[in-house]
C-alpha cells in the first residue's frame, strides 16, 4: 500500500507530472484522478486540427484507459470535486470524502467571458474543451453555417481557421489593432491577416463588441460602431483565467492564480498545484512548454527530491496549416534596442529580430520559420551576435556557410539546439536517448516527449534521428497501421518474397492483428496486390475507397462528379456536343473546366452513373480517371503546331504519353504535363513528372508537387527522342509503383530513396530501364480497360442500383 | 414476424459491401460484413449526411467516405470521439433472404 496522491484535474500538466511519477517510482503513490470532463487525458493543443478535421480525436489521445489501468490510476472522471477540507485532509464530492496524503491541484483555467449582454445566448460558447469542438462542429454542418470568432489571438485564429476548413464563413471580432498582438508586431500581424483573408476568413479588428442579440439562441453580433454581423454561432475566445475556485475556498492563498513557490508547493506542504491556475512568481502561464516543466518539478518533489521550476523564454508557433508564424522574446520598440528586418513582398515573408546590447532579445517570422529554434537557443544563450550580425537574419545556412540542405542543417545545430518547443527538448536529449538504446523514431518521441505535444516538430525529430541512427534508420519506421507492426516496405517485400497473391494471404501469413484489416490497411494492401501480381490478382472492390470503386468522384451531397479523358487536352466539336448533350439530359448543375485542362460534370446522381458513360463512351470518350490513385492528366501546351516559340511537338507527345500510361493504378495519383519549350506554359516543373521540351531533345523532371506541399521537379535526364522519352516515363512510373509506398507521391518517395538512386534505375543503367518499361507495359495489358465502358455493360451493377425499392409498393 | 418484408437475397449483396433499399422515410443501407453477417442501418450519417453504405467496411463498422466518421454496424453508434449514431432497423435471414422489420419503417414515417 502505497501513500495517497489525489490529482484534481486530469489535463495536460498533471498527466504529465503522473508519467514522471510513475516512470521513476509506480508503488510509492495509489493515485485517485479527478476529471471534470466525462474523459481522460487528451493533447488540448492538438483540438485545432481536430476541428478542422485534419485529425480525429483518437489521434490526439493521451492517456487512454489501458493506460489508466496499467498503472493503477483510480480514475473518478466526471465527478465534480465540490471542496477541499486540508484539516481532514479530504477532498469532497457529491459521493463522499477520499482521503489524500499528498493533493496535487491542477484545475487548469476557465475561459474569460466578456461581459457584454447576450453571453448567455444559446450559441454562445468557448474553446477549451472536446466538448466545445463537439458543439462546433455540429453547429459547421448546417448548410451555410456562420460564425462570428470573438478574439484574433492564438486561440480565436485556430478556431476561426479550423472553422472554415469546415466550410463554415467566419467573421473574426478582434479588439486590438493587429491580430495576436501579443505574439506578432504589426507589420507579421497583417501578413496572417491577409493570409486568413485569402480563406475567406472576414477580419475586423479595433473592433468592440457591445451586444450579442437574439431570442434565447444567438442571432448576430452588434460592435460598437453599430455594425451588425449575423451568426448562427459564437465563440469567445478572449482569454484564460486560472480556476482556482476550489483551492481558494479552501483557504489557500492566491492573486491572479492559486500561489506557488520554486518548488510547486501552495502554502500547505502537502498540497501541490501546477498547471494554468498557479501563478509563480507573479506570472500565469497558458502555453504548454512551462506546463510541463512544472509538471516535471512537482513529479520529482512528489518523490523526495528537491527541484526548483525555473522559467525559460518560450516561443509560440499558430497551429493552422500553411501559416507559418514564429514568436518569441520581447519584440516591442525601445529607446537602446536595434531591429533587423528582412522582408520579401513577393513571397509573404517577413522575419524581425529585435536586439540589445548585441544580444537577440525578441524575434517574429512570418512565411519562413525555419530558423525559429535556431535565434531562440542564440536568444536563450544570450550569446553576443556582433560578429555575425550581417547575415544573422539570414539563418545558420548562412552564417556557416552552409548548403541549403535541410539534413545539412539539422546536423550542424549544436547539442543544445531546442528541437521540441513545447517540451523543451533538445537536440541532445534525443541524442542522448538514442545512445541509451532507443532505436526507433516511435521509441525516441516516447521516452524523450519530442514532438507528441503540438507535433509542429517532427519532421525535425525525424531528421535528428535519422541522422543518428544513418542507414539503421530506415528499417526501422513504424508499423503500416494498428493492425501490423510491420511497415509497408517490409509488407511489400514479404508479398514478393512469400508470393503472398490475395489479401487474406497476406493478412494470415503476416500475422494480422486484426480479423480482416481496416480503413488504413486494406486499401494498400489491395494496390501492393494489382501491381505485384498484374492479370492475376482480382481487384477487391470493397477494399476501396468509393471513388475507386464506382470510377467517379463523390460530392459533398454524396452525387458523383464525372470527368472524361481529354487526351493532352485536346478535344474537338463531337466531344463538347456529347458532353453538352449529357449535360441536358441528365440536368447536371454543374459544368467547370478543371486545372488539368479537361472537363468535369458535377451533381450526377449515382444511379445515373451508367447511363451518362454510355452516352460519353458513344462519342468515344474513356474514364478520365479523375478519382483514381493512377495517372490523372498530361498537361500540354500547344507546341510547334500553332506556337511561334515551340521547339518540340510537346502537344503530339503528352497525346502518346497518356496513351500508355492510363489505365494503371499506382500508389497515388500522378499529374504530368509537356511543355513545348523552356518558357514551360503547361507547369511541367510542379508535376509529378514533366517533360520540358529543348532544341536537343527532352528534358524528363520528375517529384514535383502543387498541392499541401509546394515543389520544383528535380531534372531527370534529357533524352533526345520521343520514343525514348516515352520509355523513360514508364520506366519512372513503374520504378514508382513498384517501390513507394501506398498514399505516397514521387516526391515523398524520392525524398525517402534518393534522386540518385532513381537516376541509377532509370537512366544509368540501361538494362534496368528496360526491364521497368518491360513489366509496366505487360502490366498495362491488364489494366488498359475502360471502367466505364466495363460498368455500361453490367460490371459491378450492385453499385449503382438499389437492393429494393419499398417506394414502389403502396403506403398502408 | 409474418410481417417481415423479403428485401432480397444475401447473395445480392457482395461480401463486405452495401446496398440501398429505398423506403419513403430515406434509404436505408443493408450491409454484409465477411462473415456474412447482414446489419440494416439509416444510410444518412449525422454528421454530414454522407452515404455510409459507400463506405468502407471493416470488422462490424464502416467508415463514412465523406469525414471519416466511424460507426457501430450493431448499434449505429459513432465510435470513438465523434458524437452521433443512426438508426438502426432489425433484419433477419432465412433461406438466403434478407428479411427486414418494417415496424420500425411506419413508426418513422408516422412520425415525420
Amino acid at each position: 500500500m502505497g501513500m495517497k496522491l489525489v490529482v484534481i484535474g486530469a489535463g495536460m500538466a498533471s498527466g504529465r507530472a503522473m508519467e514522471h511519477l510513475l516512470e521513476a517510482n509506480n508503488e510509492l503513490y495509489d493515485i485517485t484522478l479527478f476529471g471534470a470532463e466525462p474523459r481522460g487525458n487528451y493533447n488540448r493543443i492538438m483540438l485545432s486540427p481536430v476541428l478542422s478535421g485534419e485529425k480525429s480525436y483518437e489521434e490526439i489521445v493521451t492517456h487512454d484507459a489501458d493506460w489508466y489501468r496499467a498503472n493503477g490510476v483510480d480514475c473518478r472522471f466526471g465527478e465534480m470535486v465540490t471542496g477541499i477540507d486540508r484539516w481532514k485532509k479530504v477532498v469532497i464530492t457529491a459521493k463522499g470524502e477520499t482521503r489524500y496524503d499528498k493533493l496535487l491541484i491542477a484545475t487548469g483555467s476557465n475561459p474569460f467571458i466578456i461581459p457584454v449582454p447576450g453571453r448567455d445566448l444559446d450559441g454562445v460558447m468557448a474553446y477549451r474543451d472536446l466538448g466545445d469542438v463537439n458543439r462546433m462542429l455540429g453547429y459547421a454542418g448546417r448548410e451555410g453555417a456562420k460564425a462570428v470568432v470573438i478574439g484574433g489571438g492564438l486561440l480565436g485564429l485556430e478556431a476561426a481557421a479550423g472553422l472554415a476548413a469546415q466550410g463554415v464563413s467566419v467573421t473574426v471580432v478582434h479588439v486590438m489593432p493587429h491580430l495576436m498582438e501579443r505574439q506578432l508586431d504589426q507589420s507579421a500581424g497583417f501578413l496572417l491577416q491577409r493570409e486568413l483573408e485569402r480563406r475567406g476568413i472576414t477580419v475586423l479588428c479595433n473592433a468592440n463588441t457591445q451586444e450579442i442579440v437574439g431570442d434565447g439562441h444567438v442571432e448576430a453580433v452588434l460592435l460598437a460602431d453599430g455594425t451588425r454581423i449575423e451568426a448562427d454561432f459564437l465563440v469567445m475566445a478572449v482569454g484564460i483565467r486560472p480556476n482556482f475556485g476550489l483551492a481558494q475556498a479552501s483557504g489557500l492563498k492566491y492573486n491572479r492564480g492559486l500561489l506557488v513557490n520554486d518548488e510547486m508547493k501552495t502554502e500547505d506542504p502537502e498540497v501541490f498545484a501546477i498547471g494554468e491556475c498557479v501563478e509563480h512568481r507573479g506570472t500565469c502561464y497558458g502555453l504548454v512548454a512551462p506546463l510541463y516543466d512544472m509538471a516535471k518539478v512537482a513529479a520529482r518533489n512528489l518523490l523526495g527530491f528537491k527541484e526548483v521550476f525555473e522559467p525559460v523564454e518560450i516561443s509560440t508557433k499558430l497551429k493552422v496549416t500553411g501559416c507559418d508564424l514564429f514568436s518569441a522574446g520581447d519584440f516591442a520598440e525601445k529607446p537602446g534596442r536595434e531591429e533587423i528586418v528582412y522582408r520579401d513582398a513577393t513571397r509573404g515573408i517577413y522575419k524581425r529580430l529585435v536586439i540589445e546590447d548585441n544580444k537577440i532579445i525578441g524575434a517574429v517570422m512570418y512565411g519562413d520559420t525555419v530558423d525559429g529554434g535556431w535565434f531562440l537557443q542564440k536568444m536563450r544563450a544570450k550569446e553576443d551576435i556582433a560578429g555575425i550580425r550581417d547575415t544573422l537574419i539570414f539563418g545558420p545556412n548562412f552564417a556557416g556557410g552552409l548548403p541549403a540542405d535541410p539534413m545539412a542543417a539539422v546536423a550542424a545545430l549544436p547539442l543544445e539546439a531546442e528541437i521540441c518547443g513545447c517540451n523543451g527538448i533538445c537536440k541532445g536529449a534525443i541524442i542522448a536517448a538514442i545512445d541509451a538504446g532507443a532505436g526507433t523514431l516511435e521509441l525516441v518521441k516516447a521516452r524523450t516527449k519530442a514532438s507528441t505535444s503540438c507535433g509542429s516538430c517532427a519532421g525535425l525529430v525525424e531528421k535528428v534521428v535519422a541522422l543518428k541512427l544513418g542507414d539503421a534508420f530506415k528499417l526501422l519506421a513504424a508499423g503500416m497501421c494498428k493492425c501490423t507492426d510491420l511497415t509497408h516496405d517490409e509488407v511489400r517485400k514479404l508479398i514478393r518474397v512469400k508470393e503472398l497473391r490475395t489479401i487474406p494471404a497476406v493478412m494470415q501469413e503476416l500475422e494480422w492483428k486484426s480479423s480482416h484489416g481496416c480503413a488504413s490497411c486494406r486499401p494498400a494492401l489491395n494496390y501492393y496486390m494489382i501491381c505485384e501480381w498484374p492479370g492475376e490478382y482480382v481487384d477487391h472492390g470493397p477494399s476501396r475507397f468509393i471513388n475507386e470503386r464506382v470510377h467517379a468522384n463523390i460530392q459533398k451531397d454524396g452525387t458523383y462528379s464525372v470527368v472524361p479523358r481529354m487526351w493532352g487536352g485536346v478535344t474537338n466539336a463531337k466531344e463538347l456536343r456529347a458532353i453538352a448533350d449529357v449535360a441536358d439530359k441528365f440536368r447536371v448543375p454543374t459544368v467547370k473546366v478543371t486545372g488539368g485542362q479537361r472537363i468535369d460534370l458535377l451533381g450526377i446522381k449515382k444511379d445515373d452513373l451508367p447511363a451518362v458513360w454510355a452516352d460519353l463512351n458513344a462519342a468515344g470518350m474513356v474514364s478520365g480517371a479523375a478519382y483514381a490513385k493512377g495517372l490523372r492528366t498530361v498537361k500540354t501546351c500547344v507546341g510547334t503546331d500553332h506556337c511561334r516559340f515551340g521547339v518540340q511537338d510537346s502537344t503530339g507527345l503528352g497525346i502518346r504519353i497518356e496513351k500508355a500510361l492510363w489505365g494503371a493504378w499506382s500508389p497515388h495519383k500522378f499529374k504530368m504535363a509537356v511543355s513545348g519549350c523552356p518558357r514551360n506554359c503547361a507547369e511541367a516543373t510542379c508535376k509529378d513528372m514533366g517533360v520540358v521540351c529543348v532544341s536537343e531533345g527532352y528534358q524528363l523532371h520528375v517529384g514535383g508537387a502543387a498541392g499541401m506541399d509546394v515543389k520544383q521537379t528535380e531534372l531527370l535526364c534529357v533524352v533526345a527522342s520521343e520514343d525514348e522519352a516515352v520509355e523513360y516515363c514508364a520506366a519512372f512510373y513503374q520504378l514508382y509503383r513498384e517501390n513507394a509506398q501506398y498514399l505516397h507521391r514521387p516526391y515523398k518517395w524520392i525524398a525517402k530513396v534518393g534522386l540518385d538512386w532513381v537516376k541509377e534505375k532509370v537512366v544509368l543503367d540501361a538494362e534496368s530501364r528496360t526491364a521497368l518499361a518491360a513489366r509496366f507495359f505487360f502490366s498495362q495489358k491488364f489494366y488498359q480497360i475502360d471502367p466505364w465502358e466495363e460498368r455500361t455493360k453490367g460490371k459491378d451493377a450492385h453499385e449503382f442500383a438499389p437492393l429494393a425499392d419499398l417506394t414502389l409498393v403502396a403506403a398502408e | 414476424m409474418s410481417g417481415f418484408l423479403d428485401i432480397g437475397a444475401v447473395a445480392d449483396i457482395p461480401r463486405q459491401a452495401a446496398r440501398l433499399v429505398k423506403t419513403h422515410a430515406g434509404c436505408i443501407a443493408i450491409f454484409r460484413n465477411a462473415e456474412d453477417r447482414i446489419f440494416a442501418l439509416d444510410d444518412t450519417c449525422p454528421h454530414k449526411g454522407g452515404p455510409l453504405s459507400n463506405g468502407i467496411q471493416h470488422g462490424e463498422s464502416v467508415t463514412c467516405p465523406l469525414h471519416g466518421w466511424v460507426f457501430d454496424l450493431n448499434t449505429g453508434v459513432a465510435l470513438g470521439a465523434d458524437e452521433g449514431a443512426v438508426r438502426t432497423y432489425s433484419v433477419m435471414v432465412k433461406d438466403g433472404r434478407i428479411l427486414l422489420d418494417p415496424t420500425a419503417l411506419t413508426a418513422r414515417i408516422a412520425a415525420e
